[in-house]
């Protein structure tokens, strides 16, 4: 203790990095890697609810769920909701962010109110959906249905459809509204006067300069889209419509928690929740492999 | 825990063996019991388990709320995995088939009775609540409380405005549905609409007209039962049912008791409901009790022997082991004992099915409630009770009830076939088969899963 040791010596040895690694490496493995070996475990065998009798079935869960038309029907129609969802959260957020970056007057306040929304949780968001389009309760939903449209999400699917692909980007829209400020922020203003001078239009300087440059930001906000319609658009539609009417608005996840604490098949739940495991690697790979060496920095 | 250290702390005191029952008794034992009712029923419930907990000083039961139905189920289920079950939870009835093969989870109730010498005297126990929680000899699995059966509500000022007598309920289909369209040209929105639709307009249509659900008794003969919907007469219904929907006089309600709400707030002026909703309603309904007339449930008059009585739903509660590879000290399972003996009493059964509308577990509450003169003061009131003795309260292989395992699921899976036939994205054919063949499934992975 009493030598003044040099900044190489302190890191020469073992066993110093890996106590400071330690803390990351407990909550890792305590909160990650234990529960996802505990879901790999699980869909590997077949139980009753309370746990007492168990069988180990290899990869019959997986078989099981792979064969079976209503879980793919689930894997397509988790697509078609986030992409959607993602397209939606994504361009509105990119017009509402083109719009607050001019110089207007309380664009301040706008920008302050714009976040907000991000603050409400997922299943009170929905609330507030359930309560402007129940067909009964709901005041746009009356206002539908005097106007003439049969308005009545809960009997017709794409309505269904429709309604938590709303409720769900409308809740990440202001996530994606502050990076895009941010990116937009981030332009240099010496190139869009230099644009203005040499006579390009709005139009033109927005498709030309602006959105290029906003590419990386537009990219990473794409991945992190689809993970949270993925993932966490459950309280949404538990909320609005408990994916249904019939099957319409059940995405995986929901499955997911349909199988596993609805109906208690627990081995079947795991195998899917591995399934979702396995696109979320494939998804983050193609995110760091492929995309982000093509967009322009 | 503590008794080890009061133990001894006794001990190393030298404290007479007389100050010891008092000093115990100070600290009662502590039950828990999670139950899955919302207000104003769960409060209800609440202030019974305080009642009892005020009637005697060595057990206390703290009563808390758990969430929906099947969250409770879940939630219980969880506890057990992780060796901290409460001692009783309340148990929807469709969870039932899955309790009975719960093995050492649960503690049968006989077992429980037996070993701790309390006496509950199931006799006197309605026979259509008694059958659904007993096994095939008699002997009580669980403990019957919450009962109800679905009977119709209807708004009477919605039946005077459209010129029908609001003191003359329809009973049969073909009535309903005139009446229906009687509702529907006189300018209401919303004629008839279901709560709980699989358990109205299939299980319940089921048992009034003595069709089986299931095969082997809907499943009260073991594990290797099928599903037997795919039949004339449940065709017959939905068909009945998409036919109103498209005429506009009925109007899906939504799944489980979403449809309650809307009779509670007047816009449907007829409903199947839980026979449970009636505090809702009279709280709720504008008008209040004078405007809701309660009737059983229709029947299509031209099958014959039909109606028989419809079939209970509700809860029981189940007495649970604490986890795989623990069990009850006797003096937890004495006190569970007490607690049920407590709910049996005539005056608490009495004083749940007033307040509540539920069904009167016991004749002896029956009996003491009409007496009262409570059934002349609140018309329909024992609309519920009537209509499980309906046909002269023998109930067949096809009125017991139901029991099937996985049937939360196997409910979910009718609704989804329903709200497809009712969307006209199937004929109610297609989706009676569909059901049948998805839910056969479901039985057939819960019978692998729980093979002994």
């Amino acid at each position: 203790m009493s030598r003044a040791a040099p900044a190489s010596f302190l890191f020469r040895g073992t066993a110093l990095p890996w106590l400071l690694l330690l803390p990351q490496l407990v909550i890792t493995g305590l909160f990650f890697f234990w529960p996802a070996g505990q879901a790999v475990w699980q869909s590997l065998l077949r139980e009753d609810a309370f746990g007492l009798r168990s069988e180990f079935v290899g990869m019959e869960n997986f078989a099981d769920v792979l064969s079976d038309p209503t879980w793919l029907g689930a894997f397509g129609r988790t697509l078609v909701f986030s992409s959607a969802v993602a397209f939606l959260a994504l361009t509105a957020a990119l017009f509402l962010a083109v719009q607050a970056d001019r110089n207007i007057r309380g664009s301040n306040a706008f920008k302050t109110l714009l976040i907000w929304p991000y603050a409400v949780a997922p299943a009170v968001a929905a609330v507030l959906w359930l309560f402007m389009f129940h067909p009964q309760i709901g005041i746009f939903g009356r206002m539908l249905n005097a106007a003439g449209i049969a308005w009545d999400y809960k009997l017709n699917g794409d309505q269904a459809m429709l309604l938590v692909i709303v409720a769900s980007a409308w809740k990440q829209v202001s996530y994606n509204f502050i990076f895009f400020l941010a990116g937009l922020q981030s332009i240099p203003k010496a190139v869009l006067e230099a644009a203005a001078i040499d006579g390009a239009s709005p139009r033109y300087r927005f498709w030309t300069i602006i959105f290029p440059l906003l590419s990386p930001t537009a990219f990473f906000l794409l991945v992190v889209n689809l993970v949270y319609a993925f993932f966490d658009t459950f309280g949404v539609i538990h909320s609005l419509t408990q994916g249904g009417p019939g099957k319409a608005t059940e995405t995986l996840i929901y499955r997911v928690y349909t199988d596993g604490v609805v109906n208690l098949n627990l081995g079947s739940s795991a195998a899917q929740s591995v399934i979702l495991m396995i696109l979320v690697v494939g998804l983050t790979v193609v995110q760091f492999r492929y995309v982000e060496r093509r967009v322009h920095y | 825990m503590n008794r080890r250290i009061f133990g001894l702390a006794t001990a190393g005191l030298a404290t007479t063996n007389l100050a010891t029952p008092a000093l115990a008794q100070s600290t009662p034992v502590e039950l828990q019991f999670w139950h899955g009712l919302p207000q104003p029923l769960g409060g209800l419930l609440e202030a019974i388990a305080t009642r009892f907990n005020e009637s005697q000083a060595r057990y206390r039961i703290p009563a808390s709320f758990r969430g929906s139905y099947p969250e409770t189920m879940v939630a219980a289920i969880a506890g057990f995995r992780a060796s901290t079950a409460p001692h009783i939870v309340q148990m929807f009835e469709v969870g039932t088939g899955t309790m009975m093969a719960a093995g050492r989870a649960v503690k049968p109730l006989h077992e429980l009775l037996a070993e701790t010498g309390v006496r509950i005297d199931f006799d006197d126990y309605l026979p259509a609540v008694k059958g659904y929680y007993s096994l095939a000899d008699g002997r009580m699995m669980s403990m019957p409380f919450n009962a109800s059966t679905a009977i119709m509500f209807y708004n009477k000022d919605a039946f005077r405005r459209a010129g029908l007598n609001p003191d003359q309920a329809p009973t049969t289909w073909a009535q309903l549905r005139q009446a229906a369209t009687r509702l529907k040209a006189a300018g209401h929105e919303m004629p008839f609409t279901t709560a709980w639709p699989t358990w109205c307009q299939v299980e319940q249509v089921s048992a009034i007209h003595n069709m089986p659900l299931a095969t082997l008794d809907n499943g009260f003969g073991g594990l290797g039962a099928e599903l037997a919907i795919n039949n004339p007469l449940l065709n017959r219904h939905l068909t009945t049912l998409v036919e109103m929907g498209r005429e506009g006089t009925f109007r899906w309600g939504g799944r489980d008791g979403a449809g309650d709400a809307l009779f509670a707030n007047g816009s449907a002026a007829i409903i199947h409901a839980s026979s449970g909703a009636r505090a809702r309603f009279v709280r709720e309904v504008p008008g209040g009790v004078a405007n809701i007339g309660a009737a059983m449930l229709p029947y299509y008059d031209d099958v014959a022997g039909a109606p028989l009585n419809s079939i209970i739903g509700g809860a029981s509660f189940w007495a649970l082991n604490r986890g795989p590879n623990a069990t009850r000290s006797a003096e937890e399972n004495r006190g569970i004992a007490e607690f049920f003996a407590f709910l049996a009493q005539p005056s608490v059964a009495a004083g749940w099915h007033t307040e509540t509308g539920f069904l009167p577990v016991t004749k002896t509450a029956f009996e003491q409630v009409r007496a009262s003169g409570f059934y002349t003061q609140n018309p329909g009131a024992d609309t519920p009770i009537q209509q499980l003795l309906r046909g002269g309260g023998q109930t067949t292989g096809n009125t017991r009830g139901i029991r099937l395992g996985g049937f939360v699921e196997i409910r979910v899976i009718m609704q989804e076939e329903m709200e497809r036939a009712l969307q006209g994205g199937q004929t109610p054919q297609q989706a009676l088969a569909s059901a049948v063949t998805r839910g056969n499934v479901v039985l057939r992975n819960f019978e692998r899963s729980n093979r002994a």
